[in-house]
């Protein structure tokens, strides 16, 4: 093997899948290791599906997949000796998430006689820290939030930092062979390997963001995964599935997913400032991206995500089918949440501020709400009936006493009592607690791992 | 015999509408050409997004990307995700006032 001095002249990534647990053909990891990967990058998390996974600490991915897509890629990194990084472990990188993971890899590097150095990176926060940080004015609040304060994360049942790359950087320095990231940005996932192997931050970053969610950037965004190959003067980025295409405007779309601005995207470290990329054609299936810039910010700044408890939950659900009811649909919406806010009061003597209900009408006006422009008379109604109140106990209460109403409420004009259609018997199921987000803050720091733990073991056969 | 285009959503390749983090709410219409794209140009203003969606304008983001075809709105979720009044957890559906917007008759004369 050539002795390397210097930068090599360009570090291939191989992205499987835009999650783990997604699951990938075999045959997108050989084409990828034959491609030349250096590295194989693969997102663990999101806070798209909603805080409730980050607020009870549960993974959104099944076991039994995310074991699945490991072993296949633990056999390619190990024979191809490079390495492995997984961000966001658990989907929203809790420190238990992280650990998940890695036993599931533990297990696998024993059964299937892997030796392998394992890091594991933790970025859950506790409150009291990060108040520290705050009375000390390092905190600050993104656009739309409003300042934080230390009773809000007080309340968070779960806090995780988003690592930048240098904490994977950093095990990867130390050695590591598959890296276990808690909460990550998407990006520095793949950025990690290339950015240490002295690839340009510009066109790094902008390949690390265009490959995150793996095929969504080419012309079958449900296909597999890509292969994106950085210089010091771009990048060239490829699809895994023989039959879909990477096309000038296929990569320069992602851009747009899920992002608020599509030229500009902040990494704890600087801004990813993407309006002068220019995308071209090297043929049907393969793009080259230059003039992509990384400018680094005058601080450093960590994001915070938090998830708590708003209110423990019931739901229960009816479907009405008669059209009388259904021509004044909106009519006897409004009469159930007069009569239901009465019936609180009067019968379980609570305030009206310390509970909430949201009556859903599934089929006329449910997904939209205020925004529905006149929805017309539906042929039938799903009646969801969400109740939230401080305890289970509470919401359960409101929903039994809901219950009559649901199967029987009248149109105030009506003079007999209808009967509505229960899809189950009890028609209410109590979801216990629910979350949401409430951090969307920045903190300074100094270190950009000083937030982070790491922990290096051998794993695998002879470490049993 | 079809009908002719009405809709923005009639016209377009693609509306469609996503979170952008938990906080935020982007739209994008994806127009199939330059023709097409200056309709959507023309129609999608801070008004229109402002009154389709109950947002106040100032917090609206609108970025017109000719060389893509493509119209894109960002704005604060009116509704925290996840919330007890949050009934489209991803914001996958909210494209659909934008994309049933009726393109006035008169925008089809403009000429290249």
């Amino acid at each position: 093997m050539p002795h390397r001095s210097g930068p090599p002249d360009s570090v291939g990534i191989l992205v499987p899948s835009g999650m783990l647990g997604a699951g990938f053909s075999p045959e997108t990891i050989i084409r990828g290791i034959s491609l030349g990967a250096d590295v194989i990058a693969v997102d663990g998390g999101s806070t798209d599906s909603g805080p409730y996974y980050l607020g009870a600490d549960v993974a959104k991915t099944a076991e039994g997949a995310v074991r699945r897509d490991l072993r296949l890629l633990l056999a390619a990194a190990s024979r191809a000796r490079i390495p492995l990084v997984v961000g966001s472990c658990g989907t929203s990188g809790t420190d238990s998430g992280v650990n998940w993971v890695a036993e599931i890899v533990n297990t696998i590097c024993v059964e299937d006689r892997f030796d392998l150095k394992v890091a594991k990176i933790f970025s859950e926060q506790h409150a009291g820290q990060l108040i520290a940080q705050l009375e000390r004015g390092r905190i600050h609040a993104l656009p739309p939030s409003e300042p934080l304060d230390a009773a809000t994360l007080r309340r968070c049942a779960h806090i995780v930092a988003m690592m930048g790359h240098e904490p994977i950087e950093q095990a990867l320095r130390a050695g590591a062979d598959v890296v276990l990231a808690g909460r990550a940005t998407d990006t520095a996932v793949s950025a990690a390997f290339p950015l240490m192997r002295g690839m340009p931050p510009g066109p790094t970053w902008h390949a690390a963001k265009i490959i995150e969610c793996g095929g969504q950037c080419t012309t079958h965004p449900g296909s597999g995964g890509v292969f994106a190959r950085i210089d010091q003067a771009g990048f060239t980025v490829e699809p895994l599935d023989p039959d879909a295409a990477c096309t000038p405007a296929s990569v320069a779309a992602h851009m747009l997913y899920e992002t608020v601005n599509p030229y500009t995207m902040r990494e704890p470290g600087g801004t990813i400032e993407v309006a002068g990329a220019r995308y071209t054609a090297i043929d049907e299936r393969t793009v080259r991206v230059e003039g992509s810039r990384f400018e680094p910010a005058g601080q450093y700044t960590v994001k915070l995500e938090g998830a708590a408890v708003t209110g423990y939950e019931t739901v229960s659900f009816a479907g009405i089918r008669d059209p009388q009811i259904l021509r004044s649909i909106d009519v006897w919406a409004e009469f159930f949440d007069k009569t239901l806010t009465e019936r609180v009061a009067s019968v379980l003597e609570l305030t009206a501020d310390s509970w909430g209900a949201d009556l859903r009408l599934y089929g006329y006006n449910a997904i939209l709400g205020d925004l529905e422009q006149a929805p017309a008379t539906p042929n039938e109604v799903g009646v969801m009936l969400l109740v939230s109140a401080e305890n289970q106990q509470t919401a359960t209460a409101i929903s039994k006493l809901a219950n009559p109403l649901l199967l029987h409420l009248p149109l105030p004009t009506m003079n007999y009592l209808p009967s509505f259609a229960f899809a189950t018997s009890p028609a209410h199921i109590d979801r216990g607690p629910a979350y949401e987000f409430v951090l969307n803050h920045v903190v300074d720091v100094d270190s950009p791992t000083r937030m982070f733990r790491l922990e290096m073991e051998m794993k695998g056969p002879s470490h049993d | 015999m079809t009908d002719a285009p009405r809709t923005l959503g009639d016209l377009a390749l693609e509306v469609r509408s996503k979170n952008a983090g938990p906080f935020w709410m982007t739209l994008e219409a994806f127009m199939p050409d330059e023709q097409a794209y200056r309709i959507a140009d023309a129609l999608i203003t801070t008004e229109l997004i402002s009154e389709l969606y109950h947002v106040p304008p100032a917090s609206l983001q609108i970025y017109r990307i000719p060389d893509l075809h493509v119209i894109k709105v960002s704005f604060p979720r009116p509704v925290v995700q996840g919330s007890l009044h949050d009934r489209d957890m991803h914001a996958g559906q909210h494209h659909v006032p934008l994309a049933s917007t009726v393109v006035p008759s008169g925008f089809f004369g403009c000429r290249n």
